[in-house]
């Protein structure tokens, strides 16, 4: 019964281009949540070791809700809660209805949201990582503290964050399969539009699966490439 | 903020807690009986490749994938809906548990295989040396050394499975998530609605936090000066 493979081909009958248009809005959604994430994940470490104590509050709080409230519950808050803010603010201004959201920001903004708490954490673990002497060299020399920041603090931590960002970088790809529920079109409703189309259930989640598959496969190796390039020129022999 | 309706929407999501609850134990007992079983094979070299490939497929593909794949892909083959399995496969329920079990099993082996690894190597030849036999070594040296080891990285598996646990509702199950997508459709209050949801999860996972902090000061005490 399953496995007519033509339907996933890129014949005049086949979903081919389809799923690889799919593949490439995950791929975009990804990436827009992940940088997102990385923005919020920053100004949160910097929150979480500033001196100001309701700053540091605030950073708290934001990663313990966001770690953890189930990932599509987030998404669902921002859709629909977005949709009942757009259709509140809209008719208050006296516009028409129907009030709609985008699938797609909605979807990015909640998984960048949830990113950035789990990025801050690797973010924070790596700038407290950067020993506390090259800060005070630096100071001792004369530098300001933007000068510090951006020469040795920032590359120091970067290439100790860099295997947790490929952690994080992994689930955000895999978080960004929940957007579906938002009817963007996205791999994952793709393959359950091509489904339920064709009646092949499970040729086309294994291609789901397969799609996923070799996006993190991929980026797992240009993780690796960005890992030793970063690491050249001081790293210890055999890293 | 109207008080009345928030406090409803928290009674009625409460009765979608036992399924979340129920969902996330069985899944994690599952999930590390498997986990256990995938890293004693990778003594073996063809069970290695085995257990790495499990591991490579379930922790690149999303766990929402797996779901429809078992629920609504397993029934596109006649065999399994002539099988014995097919009165549990037909079930929401018994393909949201499995799901839950084939992906948290992935996780957990890597966290275990860290924690095996960390087992000291004279721990084991004093072990040995004492006389003892290898599954008795196991049993009674490595896997305690492990558990405890691996038992930090573990927390955040328990919290994420039981996060995970709302992915069910897809699939029709009414846990906390399926009710309180049905009570949006009804009254259109996304917002109250979903954050009280989001309260209710958030309370779970902080007291797994605090129970897995009790759990870890309790097995390894002379780390935190008892």
């Amino acid at each position: 019964m399953a496995g007519d493979l033509g339907l996933l081909g890129f014949g005049p009958d086949g979903w081919g281009m389809a799923l690889f248009r799919a593949g490439c809005m995950t791929l975009a959604v990804s990436v827009l949540a992940f940088l997102c994430g990385t923005v919020l994940g920053t100004i949160t470490v910097w929150g979480r070791v500033s001196g100001n104590a309701f700053a540091r509050r605030l950073a708290e709080v934001y990663v313990v809700v966001l770690r953890g409230v189930p990932d599509i519950l987030v998404i669902y808050l921002f859709y629909f809660g977005g949709r009942q803010v757009v259709a509140a603010v809209g008719s208050t201004l006296g516009f028409e209805g129907p009030f709609d959201i985008s699938g797609f920001v909605a979807g990015m903004l909640a998984i960048g949201l949830i990113s950035g708490a789990t990025q801050s954490e690797v973010l924070r673990g790596a700038y407290q990582a950067v020993p506390r002497g090259t800060i005070e060299a630096g100071r001792v020399v004369g530098m300001t503290r933007w000068l510090i920041f951006r020469r040795i603090t920032a590359p120091q931590a970067l290439v100790t964050a860099i295997p947790g960002m490929g952690n994080q970088w992994q689930s955000v790809i895999k978080e960004s399969a929940l957007v579906s529920v938002t009817g963007l079109v996205e791999t994952m409703r793709q393959v359950s539009i091509a489904a339920g189309t064709t009646q092949e259930h499970f040729l086309f989640y294994a291609a789901g699966a397969g799609i996923y598959l070799i996006i993190t496969t991929l980026s797992d190796q240009v993780f690796r490439l960005v890992e030793r390039r970063s690491l050249a020129g001081y790293a210890p022999e055999g890293r | 903020m109207d008080m009345i309706f928030l406090r409803d929407t928290v009674l009625m999501l409460l009765t979608g807690l036992p399924l979340t609850l129920n969902l996330a134990v069985f899944g994690l007992l599952g999930g590390a009986i498997l986990a256990l079983i995938l890293n004693l094979m990778r003594t073996t070299r063809v069970g290695n490749a085995v257990a790495s490939t499990y591991v490579f497929f379930f922790r690149g593909t999303p766990l929402l994938v797996l779901i429809f794949m078992i629920y609504y892909g397993l029934a596109t083959f006649a065999t399994i809906r002539g099988s014995f399995l097919w009165p549990f496969l037909r079930e929401p329920y018994w393909c949201g548990l499995l799901a839950l079990v084939l992906n948290d099993a992935a996780y957990t082996s890597e966290i275990l295989k860290g924690g095996l690894r960390a087992v000291p190597k004279g721990a084991v030849e004093a072990a040995r040396v004492s006389g003892m036999g290898r599954i008795a070594v196991f049993r009674r040296v490595v896997l305690p050394i492990a558990i405890r080891q691996a038992l930090p990285a573990y927390s955040n598996e328990v919290i994420s499975i039981l996060k995970s646990t709302a992915l069910v509702s897809t699939i029709t199950l009414m846990d906390m998530t399926g009710i309180a997508r049905e009570a949006v459709a009804e009254s259109w209050r996304a917002i109250e609605i979903f954050l009280c949801a989001a309260a209710i999860y958030l309370v779970l996972s902080l007291i797994v936090t605090r129970a897995t902090i009790w759990l870890e000061r309790r097995l390894s005490p002379w780390q935190f000066g008892a």
